[in-house]
């Protein structure tokens, strides 16, 4: 494709009916744009997992999808309380997540390792108070 | 193999969508994020989550089918959404357990 083809998406907070629902209209407009199912796997899962993530954490935000020849790159933002240790939060298992939100089946502490799982490039960058932005990418040359 | 015959084998009850689909696998769980990253595509996936979430994962990973055990009855938005994105969801009065067991003798699911 000659253009980048971007997509953007504001997600609810504390929202829980309608969360994934970017990840799944992304979905739907990857297989549109003829990227292999391999790919489209990856970027949902990781985009999923971040949209969850803003939800759960932040009141919610925005995620923006930009496709190119070369990758997916997914920029999730919000405007919540920040990540205060990114290590720890990096790692499987650890969870800030409140009880109502583990009855959901949320909260295992596997949002973070497996957006980093999934694509090959992750940043995050966090401000306590301010708000955390998370850019992923994902090869497709 | 074709959803219809696991339906049958297992006295499954068709809850929402389409029982045509074929199964190539079985996973089991509920944390949605272990089952994100653990469902393969064609997977019949055995739960007792019923809230609407069930249903984006399902969609995410193109599980053939979610199977609820035990006879969990899904959430009402959750039946929608299901309809909405096409997903198949199942149901048993069996537990995971059996559900896991009785599976693992049918030919033809890894």
């Amino acid at each position: 494709m000659a253009d980048n083809v971007v997509f953007h998406f504001d997600v609810d907070g504390e929202d829980f009916s309608s969360a994934g629902g970017a990840s799944v209209t992304v979905k739907k407009k990857l297989r549109q744009l003829g990227i292999s199912q391999e790919y489209i796997r990856r970027v949902a899962i990781a985009m999923y997992e971040g949209e969850i993530n803003m939800v759960i954490h932040a009141n919610g935000g925005t995620a923006d999808v930009i496709v190119s020849d070369e990758e997916i790159k997914i920029v999730l933002a919000d405007t919540g309380p920040g990540i205060p240790d990114v290590s720890l939060a990096m790692q499987e298992g650890f969870s800030t997540a409140r009880d109502n939100i583990r009855s959901l089946g949320f909260g295992a502490g596997m949002g973070l390792p497996n957006m980093k799982k999934y694509t090959d490039t992750m940043e995050i960058e966090t401000e306590l108070g301010r708000g955390t932005t998370i850019t992923m990418t994902v090869k497709i040359a | 193999m074709k959803l219809t015959d696991i339906i049958d084998t297992l006295s499954l009850t068709v809850v929402a969508g389409d029982a045509e689909r074929e199964a190539e696998g079985v996973y089991a769980g509920d944390f949605l994020s272990r089952a994100m990253s653990h469902i393969c595509a064609d997977d019949l996936w055995i739960t007792i989550m019923n809230n609407v979430n069930v249903i984006a994962v399902a969609s995410l990973t193109d599980a053939a089918a979610v199977l609820l055990a035990e006879n969990v009855a899904l959430a009402p938005d959750a039946v929608e959404a299901a309809k909405a994105k096409d997903v198949t969801v199942l149901s048993s009065d069996k537990s995971v357990y059996e559900l896991c067991a009785a599976l693992s003798r049918i030919d033809g699911l890894s």
